[in-house]
């Protein structure tokens, strides 16, 4: 059973029939998936979702699929952890972590867009599935491919982190490393996509794909008792997490789950990768371009495709942006492992750091409530912490040696 | 001066179903002139009323984001690859 309507051009509203279509041919502007609400309320109440399995296809009425799931059964639902340890850190009375460093079975949020990617494709007769990667993409799709039988190709930087290479040619995939940066990739890709039959989940299926990071959104609200933070702290690349987010939040209002949304929504990016804060900050009109240079190389997007999505999310809920040097950055990743017991990696270390700077700057009140998102996995990103961390003592396996070191360290 | 022209899907109804044009000129915006003549329709869909290229249509010469270079003025020379591209979602 689905609720879809069609798909509809954010730019200039012409309407589209939800098939594999993923870009206005007027102007462009990307499409976006309609839904009947006035259908989706007559039958889905917050008690229905509460019984169901703890996983993304609890909100299915509000994902653009049209038969069942073929993936994503252990996907979604992670934890929400009010987060005192932090909250004492930072100085703040009300810290709440949304934590997909702890995603099945990829350990990102990219396992949800991928959950409704891979079975879209499916749905549309696809066998062989193809996407452009900053990493966590990559590993989400080569995984699920897998467990779907599908053939899957994988676009990537070539100097990505060995962790994330690994973590996606296990499983099969045909890892294609590429000469340059991110942003070139994904024009390469675009190029591929219109000479082959393939699904590309970040290109061709976007708008079903991108549909799935509002389960992260949905969760928050449910995990809050159906209440919505007063402040959300989101990590940008491309920008589309921060858009759906915040449309999960009006889909929730919309069919009367919760009070009408006042969450002020942050964009957080790397110093050295920040065109969407950047536009925030000078409030321009139009989103420059940069050349990344940045540790946190999930999100080094120069051309966000969502960035004007993003930018207008911040100002409609009227939040704000700040960036994060490598330096806080890597001091965000220990703090967030020494007071909370969490290895997110480096995106989850712009968060942090984002988060404390807008509280240093009071833009954040310390008394009201926040969601920081954390959104990937630590064990993905370990050179960026190595030369930071505490030395290891090396000892001869005796008691003596043990004892001595002891000693000469206290 | 001809130039070889990437098209993407969303445009290639114009274009007949070629994924792939040559057209003339020296700039980016006497391509997409040409563009226009060649395959009406084009120029409406990569331009606002003004005449300035859309926000979400990507323009690359010989793999170089235009952004980069100078915008519509950017020059081309014979046996230039352009690239039209719509935004595109990543992670
Ligand atoms: C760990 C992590 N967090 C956040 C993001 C940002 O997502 P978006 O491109 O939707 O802005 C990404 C994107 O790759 C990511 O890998
Ligand atoms: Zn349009």
């Amino acid at each position: 059973m689905s609720y879809v309507l069609g798909l509809r051009c954010r730019e200039c509203g012409r309407n589209y029939p939800p098939e594999v279509l993923f870009v206005c041919e007027y102007c462009f502007g990307s499409l976006e998936v309609i839904y009947d609400y006035a259908r989706i309320r007559k039958v889905l109440t917050k008690e229905k979702i509460t019984k169901r399995p703890k996983n993304l296809w609890r909100y299915r009425e509000l994902l653009p699929l049209n038969k069942e799931p073929i993936t994503g059964f252990f996907s979604g639902f992670t934890p929400l952890i009010r987060a005192r340890n932090l909250s004492a850190y930072l100085g703040a009375k009300e810290v709440y972590l949304k934590d997909d460093s702890v995603s099945h079975p990829t350990l990102s949020f990219k396992d949800r867009v991928v959950a409704v990617a891979i079975s879209k494709a499916k749905e549309f007769g696809f066998n062989t599935v193809a996407c452009a990667s900053t990493g966590n993409l990559a590993n989400a799709v080569s995984a699920q491919a897998a467990f779907c039988g599908l053939r899957s190709f994988i676009f990537i930087p070539a100097d990505l982190e060995l962790a994330k290479i690994v973590s996606t040619l296990i499983y099969g995939a045909q890892v294609v490393a590429v000469e340059g940066s991110y942003d070139e990739v994904n024009r390469l890709c675009a190029e591929i996509a219109s000479r082959y039959h393939w699904a590309f989940v970040n290109i061709n299926i976007r708008p079903y794909y991108a549909e799935g990071s509002k389960t992260f959104g949905f969760e928050i609200a449910e995990q809050l008792n159906w209440r919505l933070p007063q402040h959300i702290v989101v990590p940008v690349a491309g920008g589309s997490l921060i858009s759906k987010i915040w449309k999960a939040f009006q889909e929730l209002y919309k069919l009367g789950f919760v009070e009408k949304p006042r969450t002020k929504v942050y964009a957080a990016q790397a110093q050295g990768c920040s065109p969407v804060v950047t536009t925030i900050k000078e409030n321009s009109e139009i989103i420059k371009p940069v050349r990344p240079k940045t540790i946190a190389k999930s999100l080094a997007i120069g051309n966000p495709a969502d960035g004007y999505y993003a930018v207008s999310v911040v100002k409609e809920s009227k939040g704000w942006g700040e960036e994060a040097s490598d330096e806080e950055i890597v001091e965000a990743m220990r703090v967030l492992a020494e007071t909370e017991g969490i290895f997110t990696e480096t995106a989850g270390g712009v968060t942090l750091a984002v988060t404390k700077k807008l509280l240093a700057q009071k833009i954040i009140p310390k008394e009201e409530s926040i969601v920081i998102c954390i959104t990937g996995n630590g064990l993905k990103t370990q050179d960026a912490v190595i030369p930071q961390l505490k030395k290891l003592w090396h000892i001869k396996p005796t008691l003596e040696s043990f004892m001595e070191t002891l000693k000469e360290h206290t | 001066m001809a130039v070889k022209v990437l098209i993407p899907t969303p445009l290639q109804k114009l274009t007949g179903n070629l994924p792939e044009v040559e057209v003339e000129g020296r700039n980016i915006q006497e391509l997409v002139e040409n563009l226009e003549k060649k395959f009406p329709g084009m120029k409406e869909r990569l331009t606002d009323e003004k005449g300035k290229l859309r926000r979400f249509v990507n323009i690359y010469v010989n793999e170089e984001d235009i952004r980069f270079l100078q915008m519509e003025k950017t020059s081309l020379k014979d046996g230039d690859e352009v690239s039209i591209i719509p935004a595109i979602a990543g992670g």
